[in-house]
């Protein structure tokens, strides 16, 4: 376990150069987990070249106009970042109870969730000082949406509901709950056609990082994964959490507090989820309303199935999908792709990343010491 | 209010006639689900299939002009989503869960991504046949319009009931799903037992898609299903792997689907969104109610991962 951990640890950092005749072998499981997730990435954009060259259009030009709206420029790539800042936490939500065995897949209700009770406390302190607010709305974040995903591991242990179909209709019911409260008792009289509560106001947005317009909620997202990261790897509550998603047996025999440790790991998933949904608030939309239903959630559990379940691998792989879908609007000005298109590259990427799974620990050169 | 004399009587024939109308696709998804987990396989990519069904069958239907075409091409669609699904799971070491999740984004993705040429055109719908004839009432006629789909679904549960227990097709997908060790001893392969019953299980959620975009709502756009087939797939659980009890759960989800249209219809109209949340709502309810920690379900496969 622990030196799987270290190697999984290492998968994210820099690969040394080859110093030796037995980095292969000593790095085998390293060089898997970056080598088959890349293989399967680049299999699902042949595929999606196929599929979009069957409507008549090139791929190549496709390739380019996705490297372009992602990376070309530093326009796009600061449209990436600021798509990624959400993918993090989202993924989080997701690879956080994958430590103990469990899928969740409703990032997407704890970032509404998060949204709304983070434009709750904005609403409710106004006239403090924006600080004061901003801490506040965090805060409000991350409980909403923790509480909410703390609902599914809950139901799953005490009462033995699968969590991902909880989780998943708590989605759906998340949306009903934002659709009920901003048309109803959250409504601003002057929205008319797009129903939203009143604004946080502009003084207590958080902003951007300056020199860019990329917003703080990166910088939230990369400490969160990082945090997750120490988290899991390097504290003893993520081992117990570990050895319990490992053998859930072994683990009531030694005595861990199972129950406490699926609370808490789901509080901090859904915590993270919440947060990405206060970070859309507090510096993209300002205020809550349907918009804030775009996806993000759905796109991370992507991210964390992608990543591999590991917090700081999701931080790469989180900008490279925010990089497809902030290509997106290219693909539909130049190509006439619809854009649909990108959450059908999504999907194909997903298909491959999990038929890859077949390969480890098969690929001959790599056979050695692991 | 069309006619003021009924009143309230309204709701309760409104949520009759949802239960007909809305639970089709609920009945489509959950039996086909059955057979799929009576294999010892779960595929939660239903509600991808249930979303292309919906698409293929507007498509084919407004080309060729039959709906009856839609409704087959909405089928083998299905089938085509279910043999990936199980193609994928037959690899080694792949979660069939997570494979679920994945082509359910896929399956919507790529019908929002090939129905959009099809938002604006009308292409013909099912017929309904009128068992209301004999009323003068019509929101009560309304309520009595069934669709053929329909009488097929209520007929297709006893005929799966039956066929579960005494056909050797279903005991085949019994034994898989109870013990592949016992399937493999008797020189049968798990991985084919399983893909097929995938594949018909996709092709009863494609048709229950075809529902959808053919009859009712009866139109093609993105918002069409929210979690239909997710919710299906939760049904099955609460039905305990029965094709009856999937037939009334299917019929009291279609009423409580039923609920916010009608109630918004007598112009309660507050609350709106959460009447609309009635389905996914009672899946949780039910299921914290008839789940529990301490033993497994009764009448689960085995070998299913979801219940273990």
């Amino acid at each position: 376990m622990t030196a799987e951990a270290a190697d999984s640890a290492e998968a994210v950092g820099t690969i040394a150069p080859a110093a030796n005749p037995g980095f292969l072998q000593r790095h085998g499981r390293t060089i898997e987990y970056i080598l088959i997730p890349g293989a399967a990435l680049a299999g699902a954009l042949v595929v999606f070249g196929i599929f979009v060259m069957l409507f008549g259009k090139n791929p190549l030009d496709l390739y380019f106009y996705m490297y372009y709206g992602a990376f070309g420029t530093w326009f796009s790539w600061q449209n990436t970042l600021t798509r990624a800042a959400p993918l993090i936490l989202t993924a989080l939500c997701t690879a956080l109870p994958a430590q103990l065995g469990m899928v969740i897949i409703g990032g997407e209700g704890a970032l509404l969730i998060g949204a709304l009770s983070a434009t709750s406390a904005a609403l409710a302190l106004q006239g403090m000082p924006p600080l004061v607010i901003q801490i506040a709305m965090v805060c409000a974040g991350v409980i909403g949406g923790g509480l909410w995903i703390m609902l599914a591991g809950a139901l799953r242990q005490y009462r033995g509901v699968n969590e991902t179909i909880s989780s998943l209709l708590l989605v759906y019911i998340a949306l009903a709950i934002l659709n009920h409260l901003v048309e109803g008792a959250m409504r601003d009289p002057a929205s008319l056609n797009k129903p939203s509560t009143r604004e946080i106001g502009a003084a207590n947005m958080i902003g951007s990082i300056p020199g860019t317009d990329v917003h703080w909620g990166l910088v939230f997202g990369l400490i969160a994964a990082i945090a997750a990261y120490i988290l899991i790897y390097h504290t003893v509550f993520g081992f117990a959490a570990r050895v319990a998603g490992g053998n859930i047996r072994a683990a009531k025999i030694v005595g861990l507090g199972v129950s406490k440790l699926i609370l808490t790991i789901c509080f901090l998933a859904g915590g993270a989820a919440g947060l990405a949904g206060m970070v859309e608030v507090a510096a993209v939309q300002g205020r809550t309303n349907a918009n804030l239903a775009a996806g993000y959630g759905f796109t991370g559990i992507l991210v964390a199935f992608l990543a591999r379940q590991n917090p700081l691998a999701i931080i790469p792989v989180a900008i490279l999908l925010g990089g497809i879908s902030a290509s997106g609007g290219l693909l539909q000005r130049r190509l006439g792709l619809p854009d649909a298109s990108v959450q059908v590259l999504q999907g194909i990427i997903f298909v491959f990343v999990l038929a890859s799974d077949a390969l480890y620990g098969r690929i001959g050169f790599l056979k050695g010491k692991s | 209010m069309a006619d003021g004399s009924i009143g309230l009587w309204t709701v309760p024939l409104a949520v009759l006639g949802g239960a007909i109308r809305v639970s089709t696709p609920f009945l489509f998804v959950s039996l086909g689900e059955c057979i799929t987990e009576r294999s010892g396989r779960i595929n939660l990519g239903l509600e991808g299939t249930l979303v292309m069904g919906a698409m293929s069958a507007y498509g084919i239907s407004y080309l060729t002009g039959s709906p009856w075409l839609g409704v087959l091409a909405a089928g083998v669609t299905g089938a085509l989503l279910g043999a990936l699904h199980a193609g994928i799971c037959s690899l080694p070491r792949v979660n069939d869960v997570a494979v679920g999740i994945a082509l359910m984004l896929f399956g919507t993705g790529l019908a929002f991504y090939l129905g959009k040429p099809l938002i604006e055109p009308t292409a013909p719908r099912l017929p309904a046949i009128d068992f209301g004839w004999w009323s003068d009432i019509p929101q009560l006629r309304a309520a009595l319009r069934v669709n053929v789909l329909f009488l097929i679904g209520v007929a297709l549960a006893p005929i799966l009931y039956w066929a579960f227990r005494t056909t050797r097709w279903g005991l085949l997908i019994r034994t898989a799903g109870e013990s592949s060790d016992a399937a493999r001893a008797m020189g049968h392969s798990v991985l084919l037992i399983r893909l097929r019953a995938t594949m018909v299980g996709g092709f009863l959620a494609g048709i229950g898609g075809s529902f959808l975009s053919l009859f009712y709502p009866g139109s093609w756009n993105e918002g069409l299903s929210s979690g239909q087939g997710i919710t299906a797939v939760a049904l099955v659980i609460f039905a305990r792997w029965d094709p009856l009890l999937c037939l009334w759960a299917s019929l009291a989800f279609g009423g409580a689907a039923a609920l916010g249209p009608a109630l918004q219809s007598v112009g309660v109209t507050s609350g709106y969104h959460l009447f609309n949340a009635a389905p996914y709502i009672l899946t949780l309810a039910i299921m914290i109610i008839t789940c529990s920690p301490k033993r497994t379900l009764t009448g689960a496969p085995a070998e299913l991962s979801i219940t273990r």
